[in-house]
C-alpha cells in the first residue's frame, strides 16, 4: 500500500516539479531521490510499517514475493533513470513531466504486483498503459514517435477491451470479481468462465508481447524515442509479467486445463516469430525490438511452475533482462544511427564500451557467468520440474542457439571489422555507470542467489 | 592445489592484459604455463586428488573438482600443450600479443575445468568458457574467411552445449539428493527411456565437439582459419573435450543408454574415419592435411570407446594423451614452414631434408607417429582399439584397419612431398629455426618414443579411472 500511495504522491510532485524547479539535472536528482524515498517506503511495509491504514477489501493483498517484486522494479528504474536522465531531458520541453509519468507507471505496477480481484487488475494495467502511450509518442515533431503512439494507443485499448471482456465472463460465471479461484467443477458446468480465462489471457499476452499478439511491438518499439523504448522493453513488460504470473500461477493454476493447452503453442510461436524474424533485421534497435519478443516466449515459461524455480526465475529473468536490456539500448542511444554499420570497429576506439556491450549481449543470449544463463537455467529447470515434456525445452534451445547468431553479428560489428563508429560524445562517467550495469550482471551469473534470499528472510 | 591448475592461468591471463610489451607478455606466459606443467606433474604424481566449496547453495551446486587418472592424463596434456605452444609460436608477432595470450590462457583455465569438474553445472560453465575465448581469439587474429567460419563453429556448439545443459537439468531432476555431483548423477534414478532422453542429449554436444561425421563440417574450416596457436590447441586438446565427456559423463552415467547405441555410433564412427582419410589423401594444403587426420584419429578413439571393452577404452584413454603430443608436433612443423615460405600447399614445398634436416627428421618422427608405428607412442593406444574393435565385430575391425593403411599414405605421401625432391624455391628461402621451437619439438619427439616404449607410467595413471567405469 505504501508503495502505491507514496508512487502516485511522487507522480503529482514531479508534475509540479516541471514548472516550479528548472534545470534539468535538479528534476532529475529529484526524481531519483523520490525513487530512493519509494524504495524505503516500500521496505518500510515489509517490515509491518505503512504510511496510512486502507482497508481494501481484500482487493490487494500484499505478499513478500509482490512487496520484493516491487523493490526490484523500482531499483531498476532508479539504474534506468540515473543512466539515462541526460537523455531524457533532451526529448520534448519538460523532463520533469516524463519523470512524473515514471512514477505513475510504478504505481500502476505496484498494483499489478499485489492485485487481488480482477477490476484492480484492469485499473493497473491502464494505469500502467496510458502513460507508455504519452511515452510513445512523446517525440512530437517525430512522424515515427506519432504513428507508434497512435498504433499503441489503438491496438492496447483493443486489447484492454478483451481484458474488459474476460472480466466480464468470468463475472458472470462465478458472481465476483474477486482472485479466489472458484469450485473446480464449476469448470465443468460453465462454459463461460473458460472463455473468460482465454479471452484474460490473450490480453495479457498483448501486454507482454507474445505472439501471435506481437504485432504491434515491433513498430512501437521501433517508433518511440531510443529511451522510451529501453524503458517499455524492461521495466513495463517485467510489470507485466508479473500480473500475467499473479493471475494464472498463483490463482488460476487450478484450471491450466483450459489455458494450458495454449501456452506451448504460444511460447514456441513467439519463440519463433522473436528470434527467426531478428536474424533478419538491418537496425540494431530493430534487432533488440524482436529479441525482446524472443525473450518473453523464455519468461513465458514461468508459467509452468509449481516449484519455486519458476518464482525465483522470472525474478532473475526480469532483473538480468532488464538490467541487460538498459545497458544496450544506453548504449545504442550513443550512436548516431541504428544500422548495425555504426558499430564497425566501436572495440578499437571505445574497447571498454566495447566490452560492456559484448557482456550485455552475452547476458541475452544466455552465456555462462551472465546472469543470463541462470535465468535461462531456472525456466528449464521450472519447465521440466513442472513435467511439461522434454520436446519444448529442447526446441526453446534451438531457438536459444539461434539467438546467438544475430547477438554475436553485433560483436562481430564492433570486433571484427574495421571502420569508424558512428557514435556521439560520450563521457567517462557514462561508460563507469554501464559498468556497474555489466558488473551487477556478471555476480549474478555467478552467485544468483544473492537476489533470493531477501526473498524469503 | 586442483584449483591452481585454473587459477593460474586465469589470473595471469587478468594480468597480461595489462602488459602492453610483447616481450614481457610472452615471458610472463610462458613461465605461467610453466608453472602450471610443474603443478601437473606433481598431481600426476599423488593419488586422487578432491577440492569441496559451496558454490550455488539454493541450486546443490558445488564448486568440487576431482583429479582422478582420465582427469590427471588430460590435465598433463593441457599444460605440456600449453607452453608448448606459446614457446613454439613465439616468433610470431600477432597484433595485440598480450590480449592474443591472454585469450589463449583464458582457454586454458577453461580446459582445465572441464577436464577437473565433478559437478555437472560446474562442468558446464567451463564448458562454454573454454569456448569463448576461442570465439575471439579466432576471429580477430584467423585467416580471410575467419568471421563466418569462427561463427559456424560457434553456433554448432553452442547448439550442442545447450542440449547439454537440457540434458543436465533434466538429470539433476531425477538425482535423490538434487544434487549435481557427478556421484549423485550416476545413482540417480531414470529408467530406460529416460536415459536414451539424457544420453541423447549430452552425446549431441560430445558428438559436435569431437566432432563425428556427420557434425564434422565444422571442423576443417575452423583448423585452416584459426591463428596456428589456436589450431593447435583445438586439434591437441580442445576435441579431447567430446571424448573426456563420452568417458566422464556418458559411459558411466547411461550405461544402458551407451550400450543400446553401440552400433550406430561405432558404425557412425567408422564411416567417419574412413571419410576423413580419403579427404586426407587428396588434400594439398598441409594444414588441411593435418585437421582431416585428426577426424580420422578422433573418430577411431570414440569407435573403440563404444566397442565397451576395457582394452579399447584403455586404448583411448592413452590415446588421448599420445595424439594431443602428436598432432601438435605436426602443427608445429607445419606453422614452421609456413612461417617461412608463406605457403601451405605441399606442392610448393619439397627438398626439407636439404635444407633444413633437423627439420625433416623431425617431421619425419611425428608422421611415423601419425601412422603409430611400433616404438612411438600412438602405437601402444592403436593397437590396443584395434583388438577392442576386432572382439568388437571383425567387419567393423577391418574395415577401421583400413584407415592404418590409408594413414600412412596420406602421411607419407606428405613427407615425401615435403621433405624429398628437388629442393623447391619457397623451401630456399628458409632460414635457420629458432633454437626454442626446435627445443620444444626434441622435447616432444622424446615424449613420443619415451611413452612409446614404455607405455607402463601411462597405463598406471589411468588405472583406477578405468576400473571406476567397469566396476559399474
Amino acid at each position: 500500500m505504501n508503495a502505491i500511495i507514496v508512487s502516485a504522491f511522487l507522480g503529482v510532485v514531479m508534475m509540479f516539479a516541471s514548472w516550479s524547479i528548472k534545470g534539468e539535472n535538479k528534476q532529475k536528482n529529484i526524481a531519483l531521490f523520490g525513487l530512493i524515498f519509494l524504495i524505503l517506503a516500500n521496505l518500510a511495509q515489509l517490515n509491518g510499517w505503512f504510511v496510512a491504514e486502507v482497508d481494501t477489501h481484500n482487493m490487494l493483498s500484499f505478499t513478500r514475493f509482490g512487496l520484493y517484486t516491487n523493490t526490484l522494479i523500482y531499483c531498476l528504474t532508479f539504474i534506468y533513470i540515473w543512466i539515462n536522465g541526460e537523455e531524457i531531458s533532451k526529448i520534448g520541453n519538460h523532463a520533469a513531466d516524463f519523470y512524473a509519468l515514471f512514477f505513475f507507471i510504478l504505481c500502476g505496477a505496484s498494483i499489478l504486483t499485489s492485485f487481488n480481484n480482477l477490476l484492480m487488475l484492469f485499473i493497473g494495467i491502464e494505469i500502467l498503459s496510458i502513460p507508455l502511450y504519452i511515452l510513445t509518442g512523446s517525440d512530437k515533431k517525430s512522424l515515427f514517435s506519432n504513428e507508434a503512439a497512435i498504433k499503441y494507443f489503438l491496438m492496447g485499448s483493443f486489447s484492454t477491451g478483451i481484458l474488459l471482456l474476460g472480466i466480464t465472463f468470468i463475472y458472470g460465471a462465478t458472481g465476483s470479481f474477486n482472485l479466489i479461484p472458484p469450485d473446480p467443477s464449476i469448470l465443468n458446468e460453465q462454459f463461460m468462465f473458460s472463455a473468460g480465462l482465454i479471452l484474460i489471457f490473450a490480453a495479457m499476452n498483448f501486454k507482454v508481447s507474445a505472439a501471435p499478439f506481437h504485432f504491434w511491438t515491433p513498430d512501437v518499439y521501433d517508433g518511440a524515442p531510443t529511451v522510451f523504448t529501453s524503458f517499455m522493453a524492461t521495466i513495463a513488460k517485467s510489470a507485466g509479467f508479473i500480473a500475467f504470473i499473479n493471475i494464472y500461477l498463483v490463482q488460476y493454476k487450478p484450471f491450466e486445463k483450459t489455458w494450458g493447452i495454449i501456452l506451448p503453442l504460444v511460447i514456441i510461436s513467439t519463440l519463433m516469430v522473436g528470434n527467426v524474424t531478428a536474424v533478419f533485421q538491418r537496425s540494431v534497435k530493430r534487432m533488440l525490438t524482436y529479441s525482446s519478443i524472443a525473450q518473453a516466449g523464455f519468461m513465458l515459461f514461468a508459467l509452468y511452475g509449481t516449484s519455486s524455480f519458476a518464482n525465483e526465475g522470472i525474478l532473475l529473468y526480469i532483473v538480468v533482462y532488464s538490467l541487460a536490456s538498459i545497458g544496450i539500448f544506453a548504449v545504442l542511444i550513443k550512436m548516431k544511427e541504428n544500422s548495425f554499420e555504426a558499430f564497425h570497429g566501436l572495440a578499437k576506439t571505445h574497447p571498454l564500451l566495447a566490452f560492456l556491450t559484448t557482456v550485455f549481449l552475452c547476458s541475452l543470449a544466455g552465456i555462462p557467468i551472465t546472469g543470463g544463463f541462470f535465468a535461462k537455467y531456472y525456466m528449464i529447470n521450472a519447465v521440466l520440474i513442472a513435467g511439461a515434456g522434454i520436446w519444448l525445452v529442447v526446441v526453446a534451445m534451438i531457438f536459444a542457439s539461434i539467438s546467438v547468431y544475430y547477438y554475436f553479428k553485433l560483436i562481430q560489428a564492433m570486433y571484427f571489422v574495421p571502420g569508424t563508429p558512428a557514435i556521439g560524445e560520450l563521457d567517462k562517467s557514462y561508460t563507469y555507470k554501464l559498468a556497474v550495469i555489466a558488473i551487477l550482471i556478471l555476480v549474478l551469473g555467478v552467485f544468483p542467489n544473492l537476489l533470493f534470499n531477501y526473498l524469503y528472510f | 592445489m586442483l584449483l591452481s591448475f585454473i587459477l593460474i592461468p586465469f589470473v595471469t591471463a587478468l594480468l597480461l592484459l595489462f602488459i602492453k610489451n610483447d616481450k614481457s607478455a610472452n615471458t610472463i606466459a610462458i613461465v605461467s604455463t610453466l608453472g602450471t606443467l610443474v603443478a601437473a606433474i606433481a598431481v600426476a604424481g599423488n593419488g586422487a586428488v578432491d577440492f569441496n566449496a559451496p558454490w550455488i547453495p539454493v541450486l546443490h551446486a558445488q564448486f568440487f573438482l576431482h583429479a582422478d587418472g582420465l582427469a590427471k592424463i588430460l590435465v598433463l596434456l593441457t599444460a605440456i600443450s600449453f607452453p608448448a605452444i606459446i614457446i613454439a609460436t613465439s616468433q610470431n608477432q600477432p597484433k595485440q600479443k598480450n590480449i592474443f595470450l591472454s585469450l589463449l590462457l583464458f582457454t586454458q583455465s577453461g580446459l582445465m575445468g572441464v577436464f577437473l569438474s565433478g559437478d555437472a553445472l560446474l562442468f558446464y560453465f567451463f564448458w562454454e568458457l573454454a569456448l569463448i575465448p576461442v570465439y575471439f581469439l579466432s576471429s580477430i587474429w584467423g585467416g580471410e574467411k575467419r568471421i563466418a567460419v569462427t561463427f559456424k563453429f560457434f553456433i554448432y556448439t553452442f547448439l550442442g552445449s545447450l542440449m547439454m545443459l537440457v540434458g543436465i537439468v533434466f538429470v539433476y531432476m531425477h538425482t535423490s539428493d538434487q544434487s549435481f555431483l557427478i556421484t549423485s548423477f550416476a545413482k540417480a534414478n531414470l529408467t530406460g527411456g529416460q536415459q536414451v532422453t539424457a544420453f541423447a542429449l549430452f552425446f549431441i554436444a560430445f558428438a559436435i565437439k569431437m566432432p563425428i561425421f556427420p557434425l564434422h563440417t565444422w571442423q576443417p574450416d575452423a583448423y585452416e582459419q584459426s591463428p596456428t596457436a589456436l589450431t593447435m590447441v583445438m586439434s591437441a586438446v580442445m576435441v579431447k573435450m567430446g571424448l573426456y565427456g563420452i568417458l566422464r559423463w556418458l559411459l558411466p552415467l547411461f550405461p544402458m543408454a551407451f550400450v543400446a547405441h553401440i552400433n550406430v555410433v561405432v558404425i557412425l564412427s567408422v564411416i567417419g574415419i574412413l571419410y576423413a582419410s580419403f579427404i586426407a589423401i587428396r588434400q594439398d594444403d598441409i594444414k588441411r592435411l593435418i585437421a582431416y587426420s585428426s577426424i580420422a584419429h578422433i573418430g577411431l578413439m570414440n569407435a573403440a570407446i563404444f566397442s565397451h571393452h576395457q582394452i579399447g577404452i584403455q586404448g583411448a584413454m592413452i590415446q588421448l594423451f599420445s595424439h594431443g603430443i602428436n598432432v601438435l608436433g605436426l602443427w608445429i612443423v607445419a606453422d614452421i614452414i609456413e612461417q617461412q615460405t608463406g605457403t601451405r600447399s605441399m606442392q610448393q614445398m619439397g627438398g626439407l631434408a636439404k635444407k633444413q634436416p633437423t627439420l625433416a627428421i623431425l617431421l619425419v618422427g611425428f608422421a611415423l607417429a601419425n601412422i603409430a608405428l611400433p616404438l612411438t607412442n600412438a602405437f601402444v593406444g592403436e593397437f590396443l582399439m584395434f583388438n577392442s574393435l576386432f572382439q568388437y565385430n571383425v567387419w567393423v575391425g577391418a574395415a577401421a584397419g583400413v584407415s592404418i593403411i590409408l594413414a600412412a599414405i596420406y602421411t607419407l605421401n606428405m613427407v615425401q612431398k615435403v621433405a624429398y625432391g628437388e629442393v623447391s624455391t619457397q623451401i630456399n628461402q628458409m632460414q635457420t629455426i629458432n633454437k626454442p621451437a626446435q627445443i620444444v619439438l626434441i622435447v616432444l619427439l622424446i615424449i613420443v618414443f619415451v611413452t612409446g616404449i614404455f607405455p607402463q607410467p601411462l597405463f598406471d595413471l589411468t588405472a583406477d579411472s578405468l576400473q571406476q567405469i567397469f566396476v559399474k
